[in-house]
């Protein structure tokens, strides 16, 4: 917007070098092929919506929404833990703004808040340690969620409890990691995938070495990417230059900000206070190994899970719902069944639809209006 | 199963957003009072349907009467702001403000305004004296008296400290019938200053986000500046103050009461700063964030150049621009181009704009 | 799962170590960036912050570098177009 400009983001959206990636993109295609990249990361997802950046792809070149959402791909069941959690007598639950909305079986953290609960949101997990310390007699537990980019902010918020000695603390930790999403998604028969836009600020924690093995030996051109537009945009011109030459390689796109080796200091506080869960259920994704993280016996005092004994039901999906298809990229958002329908921001069904970088919500709030052609899910 | 094609699908959305609106909600949640989706839904399907009538049909912010050869305008706002005092008013401000601004964009001239308190047991007498003040100070400046009101005082717990309720009537001395029905194809859309400094000015007093800024709200009447805008667009189809939701609701709200499309550049938007930066930590759109002074107006194409150069004579709108234009495709959709190049659609928020990490 | 800003340090916090004030167009925000401690963060540092912590020094050299490829892919394009315009057969 016409404001005073925001340094490493403005000149990263400048609309004239755009066109320049664009017509690079557009000599990169081979002429009758189509390609399917995939973006991962739910942040891709929005930045591709809220610029229209494939108004600036060709015909050929189609975006795929991945599994890189972590509100998205939480289970009705954890949310209705969490709920429970909160309407327990004492507790202040604190949470990211992006789970409020999230439909649990029995309605969402703003719905619970209407009937009495206490749920506060937070822009920090160290902000839930100052409502702990003002709030002595009641017990704080905030709502861990994200892939490895937030991972590394709850272990270090645990570490200050810690070292603070805070007693009414807690963490109810639904961390997930992203290779084995991505194990998941590689698995799919159906996929036709010919490159990954790949999640550049998890990988400003865990690095780029990580991906290597979809590079070497699925053969798919894996490219880092930035959040900007022209980051996008680039990291596609990098995947088609790939396929071009015949390579298959893990590149980084976003060097101003993704170390290869990624951030050891991060990877040190995750390990020091969590490890990883035999096994976790992904909504969509059904249960996966080694998949997401739990707190470790050394700081049970802090896990909402040994704190208190939640009902842990199993609730599956609506029956109608089919953001698993989403998640796993074989379906486009207006090829649910119940797209805008029965699911809408007002009314969503599924978790997709409320995440505010859910595929099905972008879309929806974003990218609705097609001035152009139609794609069917079955081209790739 | 058939494989429907993209168009279908959105055929059919449209189709049902044309519905008539339902409440299905059991219990009032924070979604309902956003000024978004949720709100208008309640508004449409409860009240407007309990209380309907010709006067209140068009659900513009003030309904507008003749009584006596005389046209009136009459509103009402009541005021549940916390904190209560902020950088740049207080809860004071907003109730006078606001309500000569739903007055004064009918094209009135505000003349009374109602107050009536609701006081939790324990608020200090000290922050009423403030509080009131305020008021004083702010109807002075926009030259309205207050001259009734009411005062109650409820058990500590049931209210949260102070509720101001402004009610106010003006009168439409200029010839003008605005109304949000009224926009068409080449028609120009303006805002009268930079948008979000109210809505993050909150967001941030509140504390619990931790992010400082020099931001104030931008609180304010806005009589003169409509008068302005009056004298030098008198074709002018439509003003609206952009209060919750911003001024993406208000161009939705436009959109489907003309059934024309609002066309935004995003670029030409004015946005302070702070508050880009402060929307850009929290993930937040401006154009979804509330303003207490700032309006929206859509004036006929060729008075565009001369409104916005009549506004920016006033200190209140001397950033003033052409936003946007009005096109006739797609019927009830706001667009934007966004600053890349490329295009995106800006549709009604259920609720909030809320704070994301992802 | 991935909204991170860039932001400038102001000033290292006296009173608390690994604590910041980061600044990001006028919106000013306190960051812990003990996750940057090889880093040595100091005023005019730019960081990558995200839900309060800084994850990653920005690396300003690389920025120029990643800009500087982008604007020849741009300016690429320009040149065609010129050349095309010019070699217009009148």
């Amino acid at each position: 917007m016409g404001a005073g400009g925001m340094r490493f983001v403005d000149e990263f959206r400048d609309r004239d070098t755009a066109r320049g990636v664009a017509a690079s993109i557009d000599r990169l295609c081979e002429p009758g092929r189509r390609y399917g990249f995939m973006e991962i990361c739910g942040g891709h997802t929005h930045t591709i919506y809220k610029h229209g950046i494939e108004d600036y792809l060709p015909e050929a070149v189609g975006l795929v929404h991945g599994p890189g959402c972590p509100v998205c791909v939480i289970p009705m069941g954890r949310v209705d833990d969490a709920i429970w959690i909160a309407e327990q007598d004492g507790v202040i639950m604190t949470s990211f703004g992006d789970l409020l909305r999230v439909p649990g079986s029995r309605g969402s953290f703003l719905e619970a808040k209407a009937r009495g609960a206490d749920i506060r949101m937070v822009y920090s997990p160290l902000d839930s340690l100052r409502i702990a310390r003002e709030n002595p007699d009641r017990r704080v537990v905030f709502m861990a969620i994200g892939f490895e980019t937030t991972t590394p902010s709850t272990a270090m918020t645990v570490l200050r409890a810690a070292a603070e000695g805070l007693d009414n603390f807690a963490v109810f930790c639904n961390h997930v990691t992203i290779i084995p999403a991505l194990e998941a998604i590689l698995a799919s028969p159906d996929l036709h995938i010919d490159g990954f836009i790949g999640p550049g600020h998890v990988s400003t924690v865990i690095g780029c070495e990580p991906y290597r093995f979809i590079a070497e030996e699925r053969g798919k051109p894996f490219v880092v990417a930035g959040f900007e537009p022209l980051d996008i945009l680039q990291s596609i011109q990098m995947l088609l230059l790939q396929l071009h030459e015949g390579r298959s390689e893990v590149e980084n796109q976003y060097t101003r900000v993704v170390p290869w080796e990624g951030n050891k200091r991060a990877l040190g506080a995750i390990n020091e206070v969590m490890e990883p869960r035999p096994t976790f259920e992904w909504r969509g994704l059904g249960w996966i190994p080694d998949s997401a993280m739990q707190l470790r016996e050394k700081y049970a005092r802090f896990d909402a899970e040994r704190l208190y004994s939640i009902p842990a039901t199993r609730v599956s999906d609506p029956p109608a719902c089919q953001c698993g298809e989403v998640l796993r990229g074989m379906i486009k958002p207006w090829e649910c069944r119940v797209f805008g329908t029965a699911c809408t921001p007002e009314t969503p069904i599924g978790t997709c639809m409320v995440s505010s970088e859910g595929a099905c919500a972008a879309y929806y709030n974003f990218g609705r209006f097609t001035r152009h052609r139609v794609r069917q899910a079955s081209s790739a | 199963m058939t494989q429907r094609t993209e168009k279908e699908v959105l055929e059919r959305i449209e189709r049902i957003r044309r519905r008539p609106p339902r409440v299905t909600d059991e219990r009032i949640t924070l979604a309902h009072g956003a000024g978004g989706k949720a709100t208008h839904t309640l508004i449409e399907a409860l009240f407007l349907d309990a209380f309907r009538n010709p006067l209140l049909e068009p659900l513009e912010d003030q309904a507008v009467f003749t009584i006596g050869g005389a046209r009136l305008a009459f509103t009402t706002d009541t005021y549940v702001v916390s904190p209560l005092f902020f950088p740049g008013g207080d809860i004071g401000d907003l109730a006078v403000n606001g309500t000569v601004n739903d007055l004064a964009v009918s094209g009135a001239r505000p003349l009374y305004l109602s107050a009536g308190f609701v006081l939790e047991e324990g608020f200090p007498v000290a922050d009423l004296r403030r509080i009131t003040a305020s008021m004083a100070a702010a109807a002075q400046r926009a030259d309205v008296q207050i001259v009734t009101g009411d005062t109650k005082v409820v058990q500590r717990g049931k209210a949260d400290a102070c509720f101001v309720n402004t009610a106010g009537v003006g009168v439409l001395e200029r010839p003008v019938t605005l109304s949000a029905k009224a926009a068409r194809p080449g028609d120009a859309v303006i805002v009268s200053g930079p948008v979000g400094d109210h809505g993050i000015t909150i967001m941030l007093a509140r504390g619990e986000l931790g992010i400082e800024s020099d931001l104030r709200s931008d609180t304010a009447p806005l009589t003169e500046l409509v008068g302005l805008l009056l004298d030098a667009a008198p074709r002018t189809r439509f003003i609206r103050d952009a209060t919750r939701g911003g001024v993406a609701t208000i161009c939705n709200e436009l959109a489907e009461a003309s059934q024309v499309a609002v066309v935004l550049e995003e670029e030409a938007i004015p946005v302070r700063p702070e508050v880009r930066g402060a929307s850009e930590i929290l993930g937040i759109d401006p154009l979804y964030v509330a303003c207490e002074g700032r309006f929206v107006a859509v004036v006929a194409g060729d008075e565009a150049e001369p409104a916005v150069a009549a506004l920016r004579t006033h200190p209140e709108g001397e950033r003033a621009a052409v936003i946007g234009r009005i096109a006739d495709d797609p019927p009830g959709l706001v667009l934007v181009n966004t600053g890349f190049g490329g295009m995106r659609i800006v549709d009604m928020l259920v609720g909030d704009p809320l704070p994301r990490i992802c | 799962m991935c909204l991170g800003i860039p932001g400038e340090v102001i000033a290292l916090d006296g009173e608390r170590p690994g604590m910041a004030t980061v600044n990001v167009g006028g919106a000013r925000r306190q960051v812990n960036v003990m996750l940057l401690e090889d880093d040595r963060i100091g005023p005019g540092d730019w960081v990558l912050i995200h839900v309060g912590f800084a994850l990653a020094k920005i690396d300003e050299e690389e920025a120029r570098t990643t800009l500087s490829y982008l604007e020849e892919m741009g300016q690429a394009y320009r040149d065609e177009l010129r050349a095309l315009s010019e070699s217009r057969i009148d």
